[in-house]
């Protein structure tokens, strides 16, 4: 391992070059976050705001620390001094913020979030002591936003591939006891214990033995794969190679999803720089140990994150799942030993062999052993990626590290594990996050996927939603899942119509059991969760769609009407002239009034209504008094 | 099959040895080179995999990313995950028809743009999202989506 000796002391050498530099430094979170708010528009300003006043600084391209909702996020730190975090980040305030902290040394403690590393700014707190982020423990996620994923020596410098070197110089056999110490569980959401799962397919007989990383990545509403990827490739590359040298592996493929081009364009690079370092390929720091790996891209279907449809995948077939036994451990990829473990645990492991299987096992729960990356998202004011502790409540996730609905809107429900996940209703919020503690309650680990509703989303419509999802993603193959989720689909469409009878609920419950039992996979098997859990703590939003023909939320579109308070129109004419269905009649200074056989409930009366009149209402089960035509406006004009 | 069709697709084929394994990387190609995929593409790919056409069709219907008819210039992605679902992104979806005046799915007339719905684009912390042709619109408004059709 003299070989990687090397390696590290040139990494870390340039890694201290850049921290201590006599230039100040500029760190812009580019990945897909950051780019879709603008950063790529930030970072030209920067550029060409530095030229303007000669002035030279670093520019460092990293990841996403986490924080989305305060994407683009830029940080500026000066020679000596910690990292300062800017957010919300526009071109517009660049010129000024350059001016102000680089030439006139005023750190702006009013646009900073909070400072990054050693040492103190007046006025300014430290970033991890935040609300959003002091309750989190950050293993797996500790690097993304503070390295160059681009650059290998950047990783190696905060201990990569030291991991990799460890586990070379033990026999594979004591690397799966280690993962096994650690109490390291799936990170793709079923939670199988992967030392175990890294046991079978070692014993396993055969010469040729593969391992895949699974990054197909599906679940709606789930980013943790996209983030670490474009934020800390090596990171999943190192667990990878570990796994392959315990299990016996000489070829690794890495599934990913096409939707996500910049975390394949950084994986592709990062696997010509561990080529380039003798960190893949054969004789791998000259331990005699050789594996390769290589990445195919999915293209679209939702059912490939399931591994006998992923590995029909990729060689070349219909994704589509098969029975099991044998498992894929027993004969998987071209009918060869295969081990598949998704891009969370892999890093989880490149972690656990770098610090210890002690360390790591002291973080977390007693069954549920670690740390969550979490994708929160939905109605929560700090929407972004978490990474906490098992064990850690609900409560402490939404209200404390997501700061709670937005708009003061109450919390209505939390949605964990996607489409085969379920609702948790605002009774759960003190459940310990954990594989047991979720599964009871009606919902699942996942992937990490987590949605908040509040009071504005019906229930029923996003458990239609899902089904929705499911329905057009089932492959076909079982009955039960191809037919059944069509029929429950059926029928929440029919009661998000008010056409629903009230035997439907007893109905949807009966077809969840049997498209339960009656499927191969685990889509068909927890298709039904997003209706099963919503039915059991939210019954009484079902029994009010069916029976009153209301949407309490007033989102199902048949069951809501909109109406022109008589006592606040002014009869200015706006949503006259933008209704779509000429459904309102009216005339300057006349009360407008809603046609309601010709009203299509687009809401677009609602949005154009001046909020100084507010005159526009939406109501679910109730009629409000209007007059039948337009009538002269008799209430004097609103001050403007 | 057109020389000019042939020769493109000749020049995807060569850096293949013909496995099965290959089948839906070189239809990812085949469309990234044509924009979707011609029925004497797909002909042309079975034959060099040795492949009955049959099973080529069947892949290339089964995985939503491949295409069998010409689409637009420029593909609008609206997304349809759940956080984009509970942040209105439905009504993102009714405008972006409006505006367009096709359905997801559909083309417009002058081949210009192209409407699809995508499952989820994982931008979901700044939902509702669009994407049009690579470029990742986040916290999306009805009145945005002009501004990014233009």
């Amino acid at each position: 391992m003299a070989a990687f000796d090397e390696i590290g002391k040139r990494a870390r050498a340039e890694w201290e070059a850049l921290e201590h530099s006599d230039k100040p430094r500029i760190y812009i979170g580019t990945a897909t976050c950051g780019r879709a708010s603008g950063a790529l528009t930030v970072l030209e300003a920067i550029k060409s705001e530095l030229a303007r006043h000669d002035i030279e600084a670093i520019i460092t391209q990293v990841g996403c620390i986490g924080l989305c909702y305060a994407e683009p996020l830029v940080d500026i730190a000066k020679p000596g001094r910690p990292r300062i975090c800017y957010g919300s980040v526009t071109p517009e305030i660049i010129p000024q913020l350059i001016e102000d902290y680089l030439i006139n040394d005023n750190p702006r403690p009013d646009l900073a979030l909070g400072t990054i590393g050693d040492g103190d700014v007046e006025g300014i707190p430290k970033l991890f002591e935040l609300p959003m982020l002091k309750p989190q423990v950050r293993i797996v996620l500790r690097n993304c936003g503070i390295i160059d994923p681009e650059n290998i020596n950047h990783y190696i410098a905060q201990g990569g591939y030291s991991g990799l070197v460890r586990a070379l110089g033990m026999k594979p056999e004591e690397v799966i006891e280690e993962v096994k110490r650690s109490g390291l569980r799936g990170r793709g959401g079923a939670g199988f214990p992967t030392g175990r799962k890294w046991e079978f397919c070692r014993k396993s007989p055969g010469k040729v033995k593969y391992l895949i990383c699974n990054a197909d990545e599906g679940d709606p509403g789930a980013f943790m794969n996209r983030s670490l990827l474009e934020g800390d490739p090596h990171f999943v590359l190192e667990g990878m190679l570990i796994g392959a040298y315990a299990i016996g592996a000489t070829e690794g493929y890495i599934y990913i999803r096409a939707e996500y081009p910049l975390a394949i364009e950084r994986l592709e690079l990062a696997l010509r720089q561990v080529a380039e370092y003798g960190l893949v390929g054969d004789n791998i720091l000259g331990s005699g140990f050789g594996f390769h790996i290589k990445i195919k891209q999915g293209a679209g279907a939702f059912v490939c994150g399931e591994e006998t449809a992923l590995m029909a995948s990729i060689e070349g077939k219909r994704g589509m799942p098969r029975s099991r036994p044998p498992f894929p451990a027993q004969s998987g990829l071209w009918g060869k030993p295969t081990n598949i473990n998704n891009v969370g645990t892999w890093s989880h492991v490149s972690a656990i062999l770098q610090r210890g299987s002690n360390w790591y096992a002291g973080h977390g729960s007693e069954k549920s052993k670690g740390t969550k990356v979490f994708a929160l998202a939905g109605k929560v004011n700090h929407t972004g990626l978490i990474e906490v502790p098992m064990g850690i409540t609900l409560r402490e996730i939404i209200y404390g590290i997501g700061g709670g609905p937005p708009n003061g809107k109450r919390f209505k429900a939390v949605q964990t594990g996607g489409p085969s996940g379920g609702f948790l209703s605002a009774d759960l919020l003190n459940l310990p996050v954990g594989y047991e503690e979720l599964t009871e309650a009606g919902s699942i680990m996942g992937s990490g996927g987590m949605i908040v509703l509040d009071e504005d989303n019906c229930i029923v419509d996003t458990a239609r939603f899902f089904l929705t999802f499911t329905q057009a993603e089932s492959c076909g193959k079982c009955v039960p899942c191809r037919l059944g989720t069509k029929q429950m689909l059926d029928i929440l469409e029919d009661i998000t119509k008010g056409k629903g009878k009230l035997e439907d609920i007893d109905l949807l419950e009966d077809l969840a059991r049997d498209i339960v039992v009656g499927s191969l996979c685990a889509l068909g098997g927890t298709a039904p969760n997003p209706v099963l859990s919503s039915i059991r703590y939210f019954r009484d939003e079902y029994e009010a769609h069916i029976k009153d023909k209301r949407c309490p939320a007033l989102v199902c579109s048949e069951l809501v009407s909109y109406y022109i308070l008589p006592d606040k129109c002014q009869g200015c004419g706006m949503c006259l002239r933008d209704c779509p269905s000429d459904a309102i009649s009216g005339g300057k200074r006349m009360i407008h009034v809603i046609d309601q056989s010709k009203c299509i409930k687009c809401g677009t009366c609602l949005d154009v209504c001046p909020t100084r009149f507010n005159a526009v209402v939406k109501v679910s089960g109730e009629e409000v008094a209007v007059p039948s035509k337009p009538v002269p406006v008799t209430s004097p004009k609103s001050k403007q | 099959m057109e020389t000019n069709i042939k020769e493109l697709l000749d020049d995807i084929l060569t850096g293949y040895d013909g496995e099965r394994g290959d089948l839906i990387p070189i239809l990812q190609q085949a469309q990234e080179r044509f924009g979707y995929l011609p029925v004497e593409v797909m002909r042309a790919i079975a034959k060099f995999l040795r492949l009955p056409e049959s099973d080529v069709f069947g892949v290339a219907t089964f995985y939503t990313q491949f295409k069998l008819t010409p689409v637009g210039k420029k593909i609008v992605r609206v997304c349809r995950g759940t956080a984009c679902h509970v942040r209105g992104g439905v009504r993102i979806l009714r405008e972006v028809e409006k505006q367009l005046g096709i359905k997801p799915g559909e083309t417009t007339d002058d081949l210009e743009y192209s409407l699809e719905t995508i499952a989820c684009f994982g931008s979901c912390a700044l939902a509702p999202v669009v994407v049009v042709d690579k470029t990742v619109y986040g916290r999306m408004t009805t009145k945005k989506v002009a501004e990014i059709l233009r």
